[in-house]
């Protein structure tokens, strides 16, 4: 694969753990400079495709091309962090800098790029503190950042707006497209369709297979979400954006018009 | 009084158990702290006690210790953490099949073919008498071996105790780390049975790194304490086991329960004051609220008029 060429490129690929098939030849290129979003229900493959992307898990059949020499940020979900670990914020981000150094204490230059890091995601005086006295907004910021510590090109998320509140739902969105707009490539998993999905600038919807993929408003129709979610859904436009509705209920559907 | 105190010293078995006993204490306050973070308390219990198999094969086969339990130690270290790996069945279930199996062959073998006297004693519950130079070097090296492991893998440690699937992602080979720590926590129950027992070697591990994390948020402080705590629980527990007159490893493990329960404390009354302080300034907010003049007139969120306006929702259209 060329230096110019797709980050990720998946080709045909099907993972099965045991006789059942989690995905099904899946075809998904990443792009440099793409921000994708990855929705499907539960169960439908999204973290078996991140940890195939990683290479933490190899395909039953298919093929897995990395840019050489990809460099690969991956942010896990909240949900399955021990928050009682004797860690600080200083810690949690060296400690994803294991390569070139021998000792365990942080270098001068090691400790001015995580002050860096720290103050580009806005909690540059957080360093000392535990990871659990901090918010749910701030505790994501420190894993992006530990994350952004090893220089990735491609920023693997895993559901990172799950179990969160909707302040903290804005803020990750934010930091994200504002990563995103430094030039940093980004891959992330959500089963939030209207939180999330809809503002991002490109879709997969995953049901063990690609059911559809493209720009927000392109793959969030009725026909593509029946198929990812096994479900009919309505979808409406409300200020521009596609907002899907469930017709179960209805009483909480916002105001606007339908588009399709 | 000092006399008394430094009666032991005149002794060189005292003076190699209490070397050996405080350098076992350090090392395994070292290695408890992955043993904890890690929820590995019962791999630690489970190793001390398959080594015992390798003990009484090493005695009745009469070869060298080290060379016979160490290889046996190994040998389960390296199948336990195979099998933890595994998901098939659970990993207590498989550790507690590998060690009692192993503990319940040294027994049988040591019943069928060997003596069941005081080296049996002192395997089981620890002794001072019979540690020579050769326990003195062993346990100096594997705790030299122990602090250059954590000491060049610290962060690839770190890492794959807090966050192993991260790790593996971020290029730690954490198969590889997982087997290494195992074989260094094998080593360190070997050279450390002698002194304090199979039966208490899993209190050392695990006592002074639960005392250390009550004390601290920070890991590498957590490191420092621990290794400190077994320090001086060992050494402590060496010379109260003399003049009490007990054995070494339930003097010694005594001794690290103490600290727990001192740490206990302090940390309690610690959290007490805690609240205290922040009951004394709620309290303190409230009577200034009552004290301030009311607010009757003014909304506590002022919004523009057009922003609470409730408007119809438009129809929708098919």
């Amino acid at each position: 694969m060329s230096v110019t060429g797709p980050l990720v490129d998946l080709v045909g690929v099907t993972c099965r753990y045991g006789a059942e098939a989690v995905v099904v030849d899946v075809h998904l290129r990443v792009e440099p400079g793409q921000f994708t979003g990855v929705v499907g229900p539960s169960g439908s493959g999204k973290t078996t495709l991140l940890q195939v992307i990683t290479g933490s898990l190899r395909p039953t059949t298919g093929r897995v091309h990395r840019r050489p020499g990809l460099a690969l940020g991956y942010v896990p979900q909240v949900e399955t962090v021990d928050w009682h670990f004797p860690v600080t914020v200083a810690e949690c981000l060296l400690m994803a800098r294991t390569s070139g150094r021998v000792m365990p204490w942080p270098s001068r230059e090691e400790r001015r790029e995580v002050g860096d890091v720290l103050d580009r995601l806005g909690i540059g005086g957080l360093a000392g503190r535990h990871i659990r006295e901090l918010s749910g907004g701030q505790q994501q910021r420190v894993f992006i950042a530990r994350a952004l510590v090893r220089r990735p090109q491609l920023l693997l998320l895993d559901e990172p707006t799950s179990g969160v509140d909707v302040r903290t739902r804005h803020e990750v969105l934010h930091l994200l497209g504002e990563l995103h707009r430094d030039g940093l490539s980004i891959l992330m998993t959500t089963h939030d369709l209207n939180g999330i999905a809809a503002h991002l600038p490109h879709l997969v919807c995953l049901n063990r297979r690609v059911i559809g993929a493209g720009p927000a408003r392109e793959v969030l129709t009725p026909e593509v979400l029946e198929l990812t979610y096994g479900a009919k859904m309505e979808v409406l436009e409300h200020g521009g954006m596609p907002v899907v509705v469930d017709p179960l209920d209805r009483s909480g559907a916002p105001s606007g018009k339908v588009s399709r | 009084m000092i006399e008394q105190l430094l009666e032991p010293f005149r002794f060189e078995f005292f003076v190699n158990g209490l070397v050996v006993a405080t350098v076992a204490g350090g090392l395994c306050g070292l290695i408890g702290v992955y043993v904890v973070l890690r929820g590995m308390s019962y791999i630690g219990h489970g190793l001390s006690h398959a080594i015992f198999g390798g003990f009484a094969a090493s005695t009745i086969l009469q070869l060298n210790f080290f060379l016979g339990a160490g290889a046996w130690g190994l040998a389960s270290a390296l199948m336990i953490n195979r099998v933890a790996r595994r998901r098939i069945i659970g990993a207590d279930a498989a550790i507690g099949v590998i060690t009692t199996a192993s503990f319940a062959l040294g027994l049988a073998l040591l019943a069928l073919f060997g003596s069941t006297g005081r080296d049996f004693d002192a395997a089981l519950f620890g002794s001072v008498l019979g540690v020579d130079q050769i326990d003195v070097a062993a346990v100096v090296a594997v705790a030299l071996l122990a602090v250059a492991f954590v000491f060049f893998a610290y962060r690839r440690l770190l890492f794959a105790t807090f966050d192993p699937e991260v790790a593996g992602v971020s290029g730690v080979q954490t198969a590889r780390v997982d087997a290494l720590l195992m074989l260094v926590l094998a080593a360190s129950v070997l050279v450390t049975m002698r002194v304090l027992g199979v039966t208490l070697i899993a209190a050392t591990l695990v006592i002074p790194a639960t005392v250390a994390r009550m004390l601290t948020d920070s890991f590498h402080r957590m490191l420092a304490l621990s290794t400190l705590i077994g320090t001086l629980s060992g050494c402590v527990g060496m010379v109260a086991s003399y003049h009490l007159d007990i054995q070494s490893g339930p003097a010694i493990v005594l001794t690290s329960t103490l600290a727990f329960g001192m740490a206990f404390i302090a940390t309690s009354l610690r959290t007490r004051a805690r609240l205290a302080r922040v009951d004394v300034v709620t309290a303190a907010t409230a009577h200034a609220a009552a004290l301030a003049p009311s607010p009757s007139a003014a909304p506590l969120l002022s919004l523009p008029e057009a922003a609470v306006e409730v408007r119809s929702p438009p129809q929708r259209s098919r």
